[in-house]
């Protein structure tokens, strides 16, 4: 009976991976169209951030699917490295320079 | 231009920067055998100081941080070619490295290894090279205050 149910867990987990990494591609592949139509720079950056954080998704995913706990510090690295980007996106939109000369 | 209301985007760059900066430590020490290392140690590291010159303005980080990147990027370059030449001084070829199990006060059985030399140039050159495009791109204009920038 508890060799059954670990069975049914494991393929259970399975089928939900493989749903979840479907959907995340479908998502990065309309993400993807967005970025090359954009009608604005803006949308183009806020497409390219949400990417960032499918792969961040995906990552994490990996890692559930391979039963691994090395690749925790790379969803830390993206996500760290996204923040600067949004950041950089958000300055950029509001002010149209990213670093200043002279910013008292 | 208008002075600006950026409250929150300056005290959390007080408390990230120090995270990123901790986290970059790690992941220089934390390499060879789990992901790490020089390259991504120095992406975080460079990624911080990006953060600050965004946040305070090019004039204010340079007179926090006054280290010329072009001969940081040098300085490991310098580096790394020394650490390879360094096993040539054992008889050995060319760039292999030694590691071993020592028993370190207060840390305890470490795993050391001659490769972190090597690995300290790559974090040098990565920190050099990413700043110094970024901030070439970042003060390309014709004014006299960006004649001693860069490129």
């Amino acid at each position: 009976m508890q060799d059954q149910l670990e069975q049914f867990g494991e393929q259970m987990l399975n089928v939900v991976l493989i749903i979840c990494f479907v959907t995340l591609t479908i998502s990065v592949l309309l993400l993807l169209i967005r970025t090359f139509k954009g009608p604005s720079n803006a949308d183009r950056a806020v497409a390219i951030d949400t990417i960032g954080v499918n792969m961040m998704a995906i990552t994490g995913l990996v890692a559930i699917q391979l039963v691994t706990d090395k690749l925790n510090d790379v969803v830390l690295l993206i996500g760290i490295l996204l923040f600067i980007g949004t950041i950089a996106i958000a300055k950029f939109i509001e002010k149209g320079v990213i670093i200043e000369q002279n910013n008292h | 231009m208008k002075q600006s209301n950026d409250l929150i985007l300056r005290t959390t760059t007080q408390i990230i920067a120090f995270m990123l900066l901790g986290f970059s430590v790690y992941l220089f020490f934390a390499g060879h055998n789990a992901p790490g290392g020089g390259f991504i140690g120095g992406l975080m590291t460079s990624a911080a100081i990006i953060l600050m010159y965004m946040t305070y303005g090019f004039e204010k980080i340079e007179k926090i941080i006054p280290i010329n990147f072009r001969t940081l990027t040098v300085t490991g370059l310098l580096i790394a070619v020394l650490a390879g030449m360094g096993s040539m001084l054992f008889g050995a070829s060319f760039l292999s490295h030694a590691d071993g199990y020592y028993h370190l006060p207060l840390i305890g059985e470490k795993h050391l290894a001659t490769a972190l030399i090597f690995d300290l140039g790559v974090y040098l050159v990565v920190v050099g090279i990413t700043l110094t495009i970024i901030l070439s791109i970042a003060t390309d204009s014709e004014d006299e205050s960006n004649q001693n920038v860069g490129v």
